[in-house]
């Protein structure tokens, strides 16, 4: 009987590939639907961000970093800031930093969903993109009622935040929060008992913990193989000890486990968001009120020569930074996610550097695709919830 | 911060290294000479009282003019009764920990951690390609976030901000202060003569 001859085929999926969440290239070598090897190529998006944030001031950072990670933009400003603030030694009212856990709790949900949604759509569930999308928009819309912006508010500042909560936003806020488990359990529905769900989600992708921790993942990921380890519990920011929660875990490892383990997430995050609604007035304090920092109210620089030349020298010069480094990780929607700023004493950040965990997610693309089906790619890229935005920055 | 039983239980362990405590105020935080940097990351991780298995992030900072111009920063953390290491029959407690190298600017190379921490793969890549700072025995170094014909490495200090050049994207870049000097003068005079060409057809 004559040999069979068989070769190995070399794939380009993407840049331009609907289920690579944005630019992402990966060269996968195929025999038949066997993935062989893959390697990740990145950079398509890479805008220079960090190279722009050396020119700028401090507080002139913020829109640029927020832009990084796209789908949780308030969780990058809030670990820019944490970082600065460090620097710069201030202390924020209690009133601030718990508006700042309400509104990083409610930007994780908002990322979650739009995974959930694109995740969902990627291996077949077209519906829940739209039941997804239908909650994330009541959520754009509170960050329009908090700064006129939907995606990109830039509302945390140095110093606290860039004016008093809206007029209804608890009204807003509770709404949502109010409907939001019962949509839940719709999710729920649609998803985690699905036969075809489970057929393309159980067993796929899967990673050990040795593995995990070898690779540096951290967050849902980590958390889907048993390693419960949260920026928020065990090195806690923003007073996150002082809040009841628990850290969902499973145990397999695979992408089924970091779906439900996301899912999980989200009712603590309404846990959370419920106790720091109650916490915050609707009207007082929202910055540190150090006028060197921030901008003094509106009635004392019009009527007041000193806060009018504050004012001025806040938005010509900025303000300068003490000499020194600073790198305080938050638990972002897809794990450990910080910037480490460096000051040189100067109005001008000498270095910031975010550590991306999209960026550390695809570097660990390869180890969970390899040896699967090339269907199964797509299922994967979606669990690792990457943002082409972060990866490149 | 206090790193005294640290650094004390780490010159134990290599004997020869050199290791200052640096106090940033935010975390402990260690400088490591580059000839011992892999024995006292192999201890950071496998000792038993530290199991720092969590590498966050491997960046550099450029000091230029200053010298050593280079500093390669590694962010580690413990995460306690979260993960254990193989050895290890107890957790320790979490902390975090910033070991800094200093590189000289004619000699910026360094070890690669790749063998002892793998994740470092991809973030040492990024600082090769925006620092140009070569890691020795990195299984795969090669540009990363930039294209892989570019030239010069973005993210260093005497790299330009604004660049006009009539360029594709393999040649230099590198520009020397006068060429960077005459390209934004250049470009000033441009951007007159078309604001005054705007108000010239306004009128």
């Amino acid at each position: 009987m004559p040999e069979l001859r068989s070769e190995t085929m070399t794939v380009n999926m993407g840049p331009q590939h609907p289920s690579t969440h944005g630019v992402l290239r990966l060269v996968l070598e195929l025999d038949g639907e066997n993935i062989v090897s893959a390697d990740p190529t990145i950079g398509f998006l890479h805008t220079g961000i960090e190279k722009t944030a050396e020119q700028k001031k401090w507080q002139q950072v913020i829109p640029l970093v927020e832009r990084m990670d796209y789908l949780g933009a308030q969780s990058n400003s809030l670990a820019y800031c944490l970082s600065v603030e460090r620097l710069l030694g201030i202390e924020l009212p209690d009133r601030v930093t718990y508006i700042r856990v309400l509104i990083a709790e409610l930007q994780r949900l908002a990322s979650h969903l739009v995974w959930l949604g694109t995740h969902g759509m990627e291996i077949g569930a077209v519906s829940v993109m739209l039941y997804c999308f239908r909650e994330r928009e009541q959520l754009l819309n509170i960050n329009e009622m908090l700064a006129g912006f939907r995606l990109f508010p830039s509302y945390i500042r140095i110093g606290g935040l860039r004016e008093d909560l809206p007029r209804g936003f608890h009204a807003a806020v509770t709404e949502f929060l109010d409907k939001f488990p019962g949509k839940l359990d719709e999710y729920h529905k649609l998803l985690t008992k699905n036969h075809v769900w489970l057929g393309r989600t159980k067993g796929v992708g899967r990673l050990s913990r040795e593995k995990t921790m070898e690779l540096g993942l951290v967050g849902p990921l980590a958390r889907a193989v048993g390693i419960a380890y949260d920026v928020r519990k065990t090195f806690p920011y923003l007073k996150y000890d002082t809040f009841e929660f628990n850290v969902p875990t499973q145990t397999d490892g695979d992408v089924y486990a970091r779906y439900l383990v996301k899912m999980d997430e989200m009712r603590e995050s309404v846990k959370i968001c419920r106790q720091a609604l109650e916490r915050i007035s609707p009207t007082g304090v929202y910055d540190c009120k150090d006028y060197r920092i921030v901008p003094p109210p509106k009635d004392r620089v019009y009527t007041e020569m000193e806060a009018l030349i504050q004012h001025f020298l806040l938005y010509s010069q900025g303000f300068n930074v003490p000499k020194g480094e600073a790198y305080v990780p938050v638990e972002g929607a897809r794990g450990e996610h910080g910037f480490y700023v460096v000051s040189d004493g100067t109005n001008r950040p000498l270095r910031v550097k975010s550590r991306a965990p999209s960026f550390i997610a695809c570097q660990a693309l390869p180890h969970m695709i390899i040896g699967g089906l090339i269907a199964d790619v797509i299922a994967v890229i979606g669990s690792t919830d990457v943002v082409m935005g972060d990866v490149d920055r | 911060m206090d790193t005294q039983p640290l650094t004390e239980l780490l010159r134990a362990a290599v004997p020869g290294a050199s290791i200052d405590s640096l106090d940033p105020g935010d975390m402990p935080a260690i400088a490591v000479n580059r000839e011992h940097l892999l024995d006292v990351c192999a201890t950071l991780r496998d000792h038993p009282a530290l199991q720092f298995a969590f590498l966050a992030d491997v960046t550099a900072v450029d000091l230029y003019p200053a010298n050593p111009r280079f500093e390669i920063v590694y962010h580690l953390a413990c995460l306690g009764p979260h993960y254990v290491t193989a050895g290890a029959a107890a957790p320790a407690p979490p902390a975090r920990l910033r070991m800094k190298v200093r590189l000289p600017a004619d000699d910026a190379r360094i070890p690669s951690v790749t063998a002892l921490y793998p994740t470092a793969a991809w973030p040492e890549r990024e600082v090769f390609d925006l620092f140009g700072i070569a890691f020795e025995g990195h299984h795969d170094l090669r540009r990363i976030l930039m294209p892989e014909d570019w030239e010069g490495h973005p993210l260093r200090k005497d790299y330009p901000v604004q660049i006009r050049k009539e360029t594709a994207s393999w040649s230099p870049l590198q520009l020397t202060p006068e060429e960077f000097a005459r390209n934004i003068r250049e470009s000033q005079a441009r951007a007159d003569r078309d604001a005054r060409g705007k108000s010239d057809r306004r009128d």
